[in-house]
Parts: C-alpha cells; sequence; structure tokens
C-alpha cells in the first residue's frame, strides 16, 4: 500500500512537470511541421512566464496574467517570423537570439517594476490557477485503488492541465483532418507545391508561427502561475529544450509527444523525488536522471532506434520563384 | 558581378547592425528610467578606465576569442556548433585533471599541457556530435545543445561525487599547486615603483589566444585543409566533385572547434579560478556565437569582438555595481547583436544592396 500511495504521488508530479513539455512540444510541432524550426521555444516560455506573473501580481486577475503571457510570447514569434520567413534569416540563430533576450529582458524588466532581485511578487488567490477538483473526488477516495486514481491522479489539477491534454487530440485533428493542417503539413515538406496551388508560403507559415506562439505563452503561464507561485530568474531551466527533444522523439507527431512529454516528465518527478536511486549495489546517480532525456533524443537522433526525419523544407526559408 | 563592394560587406554591414543594437539598448536603459549617455559613460571607466578595468576586459576577452574561434572554424565548414558551452566544460575537467594529478616542475609546462588536455576534452565533446552529423546525419546543432546539457550532468556529478575534496561541502575540486599558476598581468607588467593590473584576472592566457587568432587565421587560407573546409562550407555538391570526403571535413571541423573552445578553461579554469567550479563558463560558448557572427568568421573580427564583447562583459558588471541596472542589460546586448548581424542580416544587406547598385548606374 505504501508502495502505491508513492506510486500515484510520483505519477501525479509527473502529470504536472508534463504539462510545460507538453505545451511546448507541441508549440514546437505546429511550427516545425511548417517548416520553420524554432529553438526559441525556451525563450518564448520564459517570456510569458514572467508577463503573466507579473500582471497576474499587478491586477490580481490570472486569466490577464495569461492573456498578458500569451501577448508576450507572440511578438517573440513574430520577430521569429519577421527574421525567418520575411528576411530569410537563419532560424536557428534567430531561436538562439530569442533565447538570450528573453532572459535578459526578463529580469531587467522584473528588477525594474518590483526591485526584488529578478522575480515577481509571489502569487496568492485569484492571481495563481486553482486546483479543479473532479465530482465525488472527495468521497471517492476512500475506494481502493480506483479512489486515488481518480481523486489524487485525474483530479486536482489547474485548468491548464487539463487544456495541454486536449491540446493532444486537438492536434492531431486539426493536423491530419482538416484543410489547414493538410496545407500546414505540406509547407513543410514541399513549400513550392502549396505556393503553385496558389496558397500563401508566408501566411501558413505565420499562422504555424503564430500558434507556437500562443501554446508556448500558455506553457509559461502554466509555469509561473499554476506549478510555481510567481516567476523567477530563468525558471524555464531548460524545459524548452527539453520539449525539443520530446519533439525529436516523438519524430514530430502529435500522440507520441505526448508520450514522450510523460516519459521525460517521469523522469523528472522520478529525479526530485528520490535523488540517487539505488538498485541493490547499483546506485544511480541524480545526474543520470537529468541528463536521461538529452541522451535518448541524441540515441534517437542518431537514427539507432527507429530513424527520426524532420519536415524536409524544415529550416530553409522559401524563396518564391521569379 | 559583385553586389557591392567587399569593405562594405566586411565593414559596413557588422557596423549599422552593431548601431541598430546599440540604438535598441539605448531604449531599453531609457526604459527602465535610467539615463544611457551616463550608463555608456560608466562602462567606459569602469571597463576602460584603468589598468584594473583593462584587466578585467582581456580576461573576459580571452574567453570569447577561444569560443568565437570555435565557432568561426564550425561557420566556415557551414555548421553551427552551439555546443562551445558543453566543450569548453569538459576543457575545465581536462585542465582540472592535469593540474591536479600530475606534478609539474613550473607552470610554463603545466601550461602546455594544459592546453593539450583541454583541446583533447573539448575535441573528444564535439566528437560524437560530429560523428553522427557526417555518418548519420544528425543535425549538428539539435546533438550540440543535447551535449550541453549532458556536459553540465556529467561535470555535476564529477564535482559532486568524485573530484570534491574530502570534508568539503562546495561542488567544487581542490585548488591547484602553486607551481602550475599562471603568471597574471599583475606579476608581468608591474615594476618596483607601480602595480599595475591590481589583483584582476588577466593571464598569459591572452597570448594564447591572440597566438590561436594567427594559428586560424594560417589554417583557413594557408593551408590545404583550410581550403577544403571553406570549400565544403561554400558548397558541399563543389567540394565532392573535386575529390574532398564530406565525413572527413565535417570531423575534422568540428575537431578543431570542439578544440579551441575547450581552450578557454586554461584561462578562466587554470588562469583565474584556479580550481574547477560548476557553472565555471558562465555562457561564454554562448557568447561565442555573437562574437563569431559579428566578425563575420574572420579571426582578426573574431578578436575585435571579443574585445568588444568583453568590454561589454566587465562594463556590465560596473553598472551592476553602481547603478539599478541588472548584469543582464549584457544578456540582451548580446541577443540584439545576435539578431541583427545573424539572423536579421538581409534586413540590413539588401537595401544596402539596393542602394549600392543605385549609385553604380549613377556612375555609369
Amino acid at each position: 500500500m505504501e508502495f502505491f500511495i508513492t506510486l500515484i504521488q510520483v505519477l501525479d508530479s509527473t502529470i504536472r512537470l508534463s504539462t510545460p513539455l507538453l505545451l511546448a512540444c507541441l508549440a514546437g510541432l505546429f511550427s516545425e511541421r511548417a517548416g520553420i524550426f524554432d529553438i526559441g521555444l525556451e525563450g518564448k516560455m520564459l517570456m510569458a512566464a514572467f508577463f503573466s506573473a507579473a500582471v497576474a501580481a499587478v491586477t490580481g486577475s490570472v486569466w490577464l496574467g495569461l492573456l498578458a503571457g500569451i501577448a508576450s510570447s507572440l511578438v517573440l514569434s513574430g520577430l521569429h517570423g519577421l527574421a525567418s520567413i520575411t528576411f530569410r534569416g537563419n532560424q536557428l540563430i534567430s531561436g538562439v537570439a530569442i533565447n538570450f533576450l528573453a532572459a535578459g529582458m526578463t529580469v531587467l524588466i522584473a528588477q525594474s517594476w518590483f526591485q526584488q532581485g529578478g522575480r515577481t511578487p509571489s502569487l496568492f488567490g485569484g492571481g495563481r490557477f486553482t486546483p479543479i477538483n473532479f465530482p465525488f473526488a472527495e468521497s471517492l477516495g476512500g475506494v481502493p485503488i480506483f479512489g486515488p486514481i481518480y481523486s489524487e491522479l485525474l483530479s486536482g489539477h489547474s485548468i491548464l492541465v487539463y487544456i495541454a491534454f486536449a491540446m493532444v487530440p486537438a492536434t492531431w485533428w486539426i493536423l491530419y483532418r482538416t484543410r489547414f493542417g493538410l496545407r500546414l503539413r505540406a509547407v513543410g515538406e514541399n513549400p513550392a507545391a502549396v505556393d503553385t496551388a496558389g496558397v500563401s508560403v508566408v501566411g501558413l507559415r505565420y499562422a504555424a508561427v503564430a500558434i507556437c506562439g500562443v501554446l508556448c505563452g500558455i506553457a509559461g503561464a502554466y509555469l509561473a502561475t499554476a506549478l510555481q507561485a510567481g516567476f523567477v530568474k530563468d525558471m524555464t531551466a531548460g524545459r524548452g529544450f527539453i520539449a525539443l527533444a520530446a519533439l525529436i522523439f516523438a519524430k514530430w507527431r502529435p500522440w507520441h509527444a505526448m508520450g514522450a512529454c510523460l516519459l521525460f516528465g517521469l523522469l523528472q518527478a522520478v529525479a526530485l523525488r528520490f535523488q540517487n536511486i539505488d538498485l541493490g549495489g547499483v546506485v544511480i546517480p541524480v545526474q543520470v536522471m537529468d541528463a536521461l532525456p538529452y541522451i535518448l533524443t541524441v540515441v534517437i537522433l542518431a537514427g539507432f532506434v527507429g530513424k527520426a526525419t524532420p519536415p524536409r523544407a524544415g529550416g530553409e526559408p522559401y524563396v518564391k520563384e521569379r | 558581378m559583385e553586389k557591392m563592394p567587399k569593405w562594405a560587406d566586411v565593414v559596413l554591414i557588422p557596423l549599422i547592425s552593431l548601431i541598430l543594437a546599440a540604438i535598441l539598448s539605448a531604449l531599453v536603459i531609457l526604459a527602465i528610467g535610467e539615463n544611457p549617455v551616463e550608463a555608456v559613460n560608466l562602462m567606459v571607466t569602469g571597463a576602460l578606465g584603468s589598468t584594473y578595468g583593462w584587466g578585467y576586459t582581456l580576461y573576459y576577452a580571452t574567453n570569447f576569442m577561444f569560443t568565437g574561434l570555435a565557432v568561426a572554424v564550425a561557420f566556415h565548414a557551414r555548421m553551427f556548433n552551439i555546443g562551445g558551452e558543453g566543450q569548453a566544460m569538459l576543457g575545465g575537467l581536462g585542465v582540472a585533471m592535469v593540474c591536479l594529478y600530475i606534478d609539474w616542475p613550473h607552470w610554463s609546462i603545466a601550461l602546455l599541457a594544459a592546453c593539450v588536455a583541454s583541446a583533447l576534452f573539448g575535441a573528444a565533446w564535439a566528437a560524437i556530435p560530429a560523428y553522427l552529423q557526417a555518418k548519420r546525419g544528425s543535425h549538428i546543432v539539435i546533438t550540440t545543445i543535447m551535449f550541453n546539457f549532458i556536459a553540465a550532468a556529467l561535470l555535476n556529478y564529477m564535482l559532486v561525487n568524485v573530484m570534491r575534496p574530502p570534508g568539503s561541502q562546495d561542488p567544487a575540486t581542490a585548488r591547484f599547486p602553486e607551481a602550475v599558476q599562471l603568471p597574471t598581468f599583475q606579476s608581468m607588467f608591474s615594476t618596483a615603483e607601480e602595480v599595475v593590473f591590481r589583483g584582476a584576472p588577466a593571464n598569459i592566457s591572452f597570448f594564447v589566444a591572440i597566438l590561436a587568432c594567427f594559428v586560424v587565421w594560417a589554417l583557413i587560407w594557408r593551408t590545404r585543409l583550410g581550403y577544403e573546409i571553406r570549400a565544403y562550407g561554400h558548397s558541399e555538391t563543389g567540394a565532392v566533385y573535386a575529390g574532398i570526403s564530406p565525413v572527413r571535413i565535417t570531423i575534422v571541423a568540428m575537431l578543431i572547434s570542439g578544440g579551441l573552445a575547450g581552450m578557454m578553461a586554461i584561462n578562466n579554469v587554470m588562469g583565474e579560478a584556479e580550481r574547477l567550479v560548476l557553472n565555471s563558463t558562465e555562457g561564454a560558448g554562448f557568447i561565442g556565437i555573437a562574437v563569431a557572427l559579428m566578425g563575420r568568421s574572420h579571426p582578426f573580427g573574431v578578436f575585435l569582438a571579443a574585445l568588444l564583447f568583453g568590454f561589454l562583459y566587465q562594463g556590465g558588471a560596473e553598472l551592476a555595481l553602481w547603478t539599478s541596472i541588472p548584469r543582464e542589460l549584457i544578456v540582451v546586448i548580446q541577443a540584439l547583436v545576435i539578431l541583427f548581424t545573424g539572423a536579421l542580416d538581409n534586413m540590413v544587406r539588401i537595401p544596402l544592396e539596393k542602394l549600392f547598385l543605385g549609385l553604380r548606374k549613377g556612375v555609369e
């Protein structure tokens, strides 16, 4: 029974930690499927985390905070689009610049607005997303096995967690069952064909980058207003890159992205709870758990366990024929 | 026909990009309620107004020369090495092992050994991404990013579990023995009457970095290998047609790049900290990206850009000390430089090319 309770707790924290990864991963999925590589997921999340916490702290409304987070992330998306779509610059370099821009600006503005060493005031009350309890979660908690799963694991997360997981089928449906999705995937594989069909490559790519911005914005807002209560410097802590790793791990497919994010979230949850793991004499140091998502991604990229093929036109600016 | 004269490409475009970045930075400073003119004054006095300030500026510039050269060499082979940070961390590990586990009679021999060890460790860390890019087509940008994180975890493990002296709480190695301490600018340039560079960390590695600039220049423009690297960077099909092996060039260019990034450790680990600490690289690997972009991947350009960033780093530290502007201002400036000289290059280039074409038509 002890083991079961621990398991439920670890899985519960897996869901919490997977949520920002999943949102950022789906964000990257839209962008990269349209042929725009985005290593600036981290920066967009960080910017959104700051602005959502700052606005929530000032206004006391977490929903205004969420909007501000999404808006700030969209601004960075616009910058990425400008550099990589309009001016046909290097998408990777643009992403690097965006990451640094967010890392610097958030601390600069936080210090200027709040004078608390680059953090926002702690959020409380209406400034945070509160857990949503499912009906009868309280009374069903006592039922063996099913009770804890229902009341601890599934119930009691913030609305953004449920939105994130609902985004998985939504993304699948948009990509594979709508005209927009078909065109979006096509523009990542063969933009010239899309152009020939009379559909705007630039418009589609900007739309994909904008969706990416919205999702990164929600991810950042979740970090600062739901997972934690306020913004602290560099609070994304590499999650944008883990999301990128998950995206490659999932080979740019939505359902697999959920699996990858849950796996990487589980690794984080285990590392958080157990530190060094003793497997009957062999001790796995906590650093191995930290590095595992990255190692797994390199193995996948190396093509030893199934080949990860990115969208064919990814990273290439589209030059219309003249 | 060239669209515009060479000097415009080499000097004018970086200069305009830099001015744009500077204007935006000034606006940022204004927006947070400080005076940009005063800020520049403070930065100049703090970084260049004394030998102490210069000692820090040149110390930072040394780091950035190594990492800037590393990114530049990879750029010549049209590869983007974001892994300078991880390679520099591993270089630090190599330096620490050489300095701690071997008894050296004199610092000069230890420096040679440390150069070799740091370059080997840095190159080794670049070797796996290089091999995967060359043989399996795994994108070097993604693998080097992943290797940065793996390097951080490895270093953390080594410092916490292996190299930490018994009884110490700090995740760091023991202090290096006195015999391997590098001469600082203070000990090199002070006379009996006047002490200069007092307490500043600039050390003899600065000259090693300048030497590295020359060696890289000679390698890229005066050797067969350098020619092959540039040819491959310009056109892979052309290079293959000329009998150049893409696998070999990819791997060799990345090994050189990783080695240069690793060599940064002789400055920050051996020259300054004199022990290996967590996060000893302090983001210098990433600043190398800005330095290489700004320096147009030419060693002399890298040298100048490294000096500029050394100045910004030291000036930024002074700003944080005397005003309410935090050090992160430098990160913003760095981001703007990368944005304008790298990603938004065409924004500056296209109007300039039109201008020069128009001028030429007017002359004819």
